[in-house]
């Protein structure tokens, strides 16, 4: 048999699968779990990323997994004090919230959501109470063959959250989900599996966030699938400020119906190597998104984006704008497809990534990638990586400003281009908040 | 868009304009590759020993690597085993001068516009010409020679200066650097060598034109471009091949060094024949083309007009070693039918305040696919580094595509790298603009595309602008509406 990479965590989670199907009880024949079989099937043939695999060629994943999180450990229990819990939430942030400690889902902690039409379950609950729909959406985004942590999450998915808007809904509140977890007295690792369901002319905001207290080593695998109906118009937010030793990988798929509208925003501030896939499949006509990303990276952090948009109906816009400043030993690694087909005549698609070195040491790969099949279209895309203007520096420095200040006055400007984007008050203070403290630390 | 539609339909219907073949009678290899034919053309050709070691070991490492699959092209795989390797058109002994080169052959390269005594009275190019692997003749040696500037074959150079050779070959493409240049180290047959010694401006351009005659034959060529400190030299290459029904590859390497303060600009008009409009036959082009700036100062440029080839694999890349030094690369690539072309370049910046351009124009027209790959790395130690890329691409027709891979990895925070690309068609706009202005389509089309093109044109030099601009009025003629 053919040496796959990975094979040692392969096999820890073929014997962990065998376990967590002995306790699903008669749940084992459910259309579910057929697509977890197959999932781990996929993964058992296909292995983790190997070394030279191009999508993962600047982030050797396997290669820190194997190293740093031991598989067959089974999860700590949470022992965090409140404090900590209530630390790493956004501040004045009005939301509908959930909590899951340590993957799962805690119901006294989190808010009871009582909106007509708005159904918000945990996972597992759904599995069960919303059988019918979740079996017709899930897995239907997220393909097992597109990425093996992707098949890795459908082998196991269990914790998570499940959302349904029914049409003409609209949430008043964001909903925020906070993942938690205590890695203070042992390693941590844990899957997130949510699933949105967004109705016509339905309208909502989900925000996710992801923390890790402890001086332990973690690992998170997250896939989010969406699907955005005609006319719904979604925003999700994805907040990542993990701890120093936190490896988390997250998958994103969405697709859009007619005239739909969804914003991605996704901001990774630590952490010890975050890989963050968003793929958009516009399969409408007429429909936007947009996708706004940050990274603002310090000490040996890395952080890897790939976003892929695929147009594939006619006048459909989309619009990509990443930024990054990238601090002592830190890597940021940028991949931003479009793929615009034959069908997707009038499309508009725009793609931007700049990025500022703050150190010799500090490193970025950026590939931005446009492939297009149709030709009525207007599809651009730049990147830059410089430093600093130094005039604008020398500009301020001869106005009496400290040079150290000037320089983050000049770094908060650059970066405040995504954050302009968000379209929550509360949010945009919590970051502006965190980077300003860093950029002038 | 009835309109369109027949113009599209006599541009599709274009025959290659090159598709014709002499009876020349040539000297052969069998088909196949072996250890064996390795050895024969190394025999064939006179080599010295370490030559032929050279080769073998080339070879066994060939051997041992994989076709790469990465490249975004697709053709049926290529039979190694059904390529003759060698094929030198028949003669007596080495002509002394032009009347001595069989006249047919002559007539051919009249055929092609570039007759070799037109040229030598007319144009002031020294042409090194080689058919089917074999340097025919060389004009203008002697006025180089005065200035100590070596132009010939590489064959003869390998006689005549086996020193420089032995030094400078394989030093910018190692015999492993690919697959595609493992099998030219094996079994290249000819090519050019330039020497251009210390403080010499080369006072013409020189020159070299390339045709596939014989069916099945593979054309690996070499060229090697030493220019020592403070010299400058302007090559250009040229090449067309037959028409031909079954697939003809063209594996061949360019090696390029510059010394201190040494200026090199390589220009290439490639037309080889590109398949007929049913996508069948043409030529693959799989070339490693590098040029190394080893001193401080120094500069490289590549221009490149793409208009044949039913596959092309390309990419010129620059490694600016030296402190201060320049690589820069002007690219056109233009494909129809069922071309399929995936070309680019790497700037490699290792020395400090190195600067690098990249400007590619990309047109697809018919079912063709062009890719844009590029890649641009700033080591740790460059700093100042500077880069500029801008890649854009013109559709025409909506079955063809265009794709862009730009690979920008960088170490140094003081390097100031852009990378832009556009997409788009010619807009209606445009054309309106033209037509109230009484210039027909037709013209307002080619008017656009030179427009657009022009950027690279420009760089070429006068004696290849002319032919460049003719192929893209050809290749592209009424092909939008």
């Amino acid at each position: 048999m053919k040496e796959i990479a990975g094979n040692t965590i392969i096999s820890s989670l073929t014997t962990q699968f065998e376990a967590f199907e002995k306790q699903l009880n008669g749940q084992s024949k459910s259309a579910v779990h057929q697509v977890r079989r197959a999932a781990l099937a996929q993964l058992q043939t296909a292995g983790l990323p190997a070394a030279r695999d191009e999508e993962y060629k600047f982030t050797n994943l396997t290669r820190a997994l194997v190293k740093n999180i031991d598989f067959d450990k089974s999860a700590p229990a949470f022992a965090l004090e409140s404090e900590a819990i209530e630390g790493v939430q956004v501040e004045g942030l009005d939301a509908y919230k959930l909590i899951f400690l340590n993957g799962e889902y805690n119901e006294s902690l989190s808010d009871t959501i009582s909106v007509d039409g708005l159904t918000v379950l945990p996972f597992q609950t759904a599995l069960k109470e919303k059988q019918e729909t979740v079996e017709q959406y899930f897995g239907k985004n997220a393909a097992l063959e597109s990425d093996p942590f992707i098949a890795m999450n459908t082998a196991f998915s269990m914790n998570g959250v499940f959302i349904e808007i029914a049409d003409k809904v609209v949430v008043d509140k964001p909903i925020a989900l906070y993942f938690i977890g205590d890695s203070a007295n042992a390693q941590l690792s844990y899957q997130i599996r949510n699933l949105v369901v967004a109705g016509k002319f339905t309208q909502a905001t989900i925000i996710e966030k992801f923390d890790t207290v402890g001086g332990h080593e973690s690992f998170t695998n997250v896939v989010n699938e969406f699907s955005v109906d005609h006319n719904a118009h979604i925003q999700y937010f994805k907040i990542e400020n993990d701890s120093d030793k936190a490896y988390h990988v997250s998958n994103t798929y969405a697709s859009q119906e007619g005239s739909s509208n969804f914003t991605a925003n996704t901001i990774a501030l630590n952490g010890a190597m975050v890989r963050n896939n968003l793929n958009i499949r516009l399969d409408g006509e007429g429909c936007e998104s947009h996708m706004n990303g940050l990274y603002v990276l310090k000490g040996k952090t890395h952080v890897d984006n790939h976003t892929v948009v695929d147009h594939v109906k006619a006048n459909s816009y989309s619009n990509e704008l990443y930024k990054g400043i990238m601090d002592d030993k830190s890597r940021g690694v940028f991949n931003g497809k479009i793929f615009v087909r034959q069908d997707a005549q009038k499309t508009n698609a725009f793609q931007s990534n700049k990025n500022v070195l703050l150190s010799d040491n500090a490193t970025i790969n950026t590939k931005p990638q446009l492939e297009i099949w149709a030709d009525d279209v207007k599809c651009s895309h730049g990147c830059t990586t410089g430093q600093l203007d130094q005039d604008a520096l020398f500009y301020l420095q001869a106005r009496g400003i400290q040079k150290e200040k000037a320089r983050a006055i000049l770094l908060r400007a650059f970066a405040s281009d995504v954050l302009e984007n968000i379209d929550n008050e509360a949010i945009k203070n919590y970051l502006e908040a965190i980077i300003t403290e860093r950029l002038e630390a | 868009m009835s309109n369109d539609d027949q113009i599209l339909e006599e541009f599709t219907s274009k025959e290659y304009e090159f598709g014709w073949t002499v009876d020349l009678e040539a000297d052969e290899a069998p088909k196949g590759l072996n250890e064996d034919i390795v050895r024969f053309i190394s025999a064939k050709k006179d080599e010295p020993q370490w030559l032929l070691e050279w080769r073998l070991d080339a070879f066994k490492k060939w051997k041992e690597m994989k076709e790469p699959t990465w490249p975004n092209v697709h053709y049926p795989k290529i039979d190694y085993q059904d390529i003759k390797y060698y094929s030198a058109p028949k003669k007596g002994a080495a002509p002394k001068s032009l009347d001595e080169v069989d006249p047919e052959l002559i007539a051919t390269f009249e055929k092609l516009g570039i007759s070799l005594t037109e040229q030598k009275r007319l144009t002031g190019v020294a042409v090194d010409a080689v058919i089917d692997s074999v340097s025919v003749a060389t004009t203008f040696k002697d006025t180089l020679a005065e200035l100590g500037i070596i132009f010939c074959s590489f064959s003869e150079a390998v006689k005549d200066h086996p020193e420089l050779i032995r030094k400078h070959m394989g030093s910018v493409v190692p015999v492993n650097d690919n697959y595609f240049a493992a099998l030219n180290s094996a079994v290249f047959s000819d090519g050019s060598f330039a020497y251009i010694p210390k403080g010499v401006r080369c006072p013409m351009e020189l020159s070299t034109y390339f045709r596939i005659n014989a069916a099945n034959t593979g054309q690996f060529e070499r060229t090697l471009i030493v220019a020592e400190e403070g010299s400058y030299v302007s090559y250009l290459e040229g090449c067309t091949a037959p028409q031909r029904d079954e697939n003809q590859l063209h594996a061949a390497v360019v090696e390029i060094k510059a010394a201190t303060n040494a200026e090199v600009k390589y220009s290439t008009v490639q037309n080889w024949f590109p398949g007929d409009k049913n996508g069948k036959g043409g030529i693959y082009n799989f070339v490693t083309k590098r040029g190394i700036c080893e001193g401080d100062h120094s500069k490289i440029s590549w221009t490149q007009v793409e208009t044949g080839s039913a596959v092309t694999w390309k990419y010129p890349s620059c490694i600016l070693k030296g402190d201060y030094s320049v690589g820069e690369f002007y690219s056109v690539a233009v494909t129809n039918n069922y071309q399929q072309a995936d070309t680019g370049t790497k700037m490699i910046h290792i020395g400090k305040n190195t600067k690098s351009r990249i400007v590619s124009k990309g047109i697809s027209a018919g079912k063709s696919q062009n890719s844009y790959r590029g890649q641009v790395q700033v080591m740790k130690r460059a700093d100042n580094a500077r880069n500029h890329s801008q890649c854009d691409s013109l559709l025409m027709g909506d079955q063809c595509g265009a794709h862009t891979f730009p690979y920008i990895d960088i170490e140094n925070q003081s390097a100031q790298v852009e990378h832009e690309a556009t997409t788009s068609k010619i807009g209606e706009d445009q054309i309106f603009y033209c037509q109230q202005r009484g210039i027909d389509e037709e013209s307002a089309v080619a008017l656009i595309v030179n427009g657009y093109a022009k950027e690279v044109l420009k760089q070429l030099p006068m004696e290849f602008a002319v032919e460049a601009q003719k192929l893209l009025a050809l290749t592209l003629e009424g092909s939008v509406g």
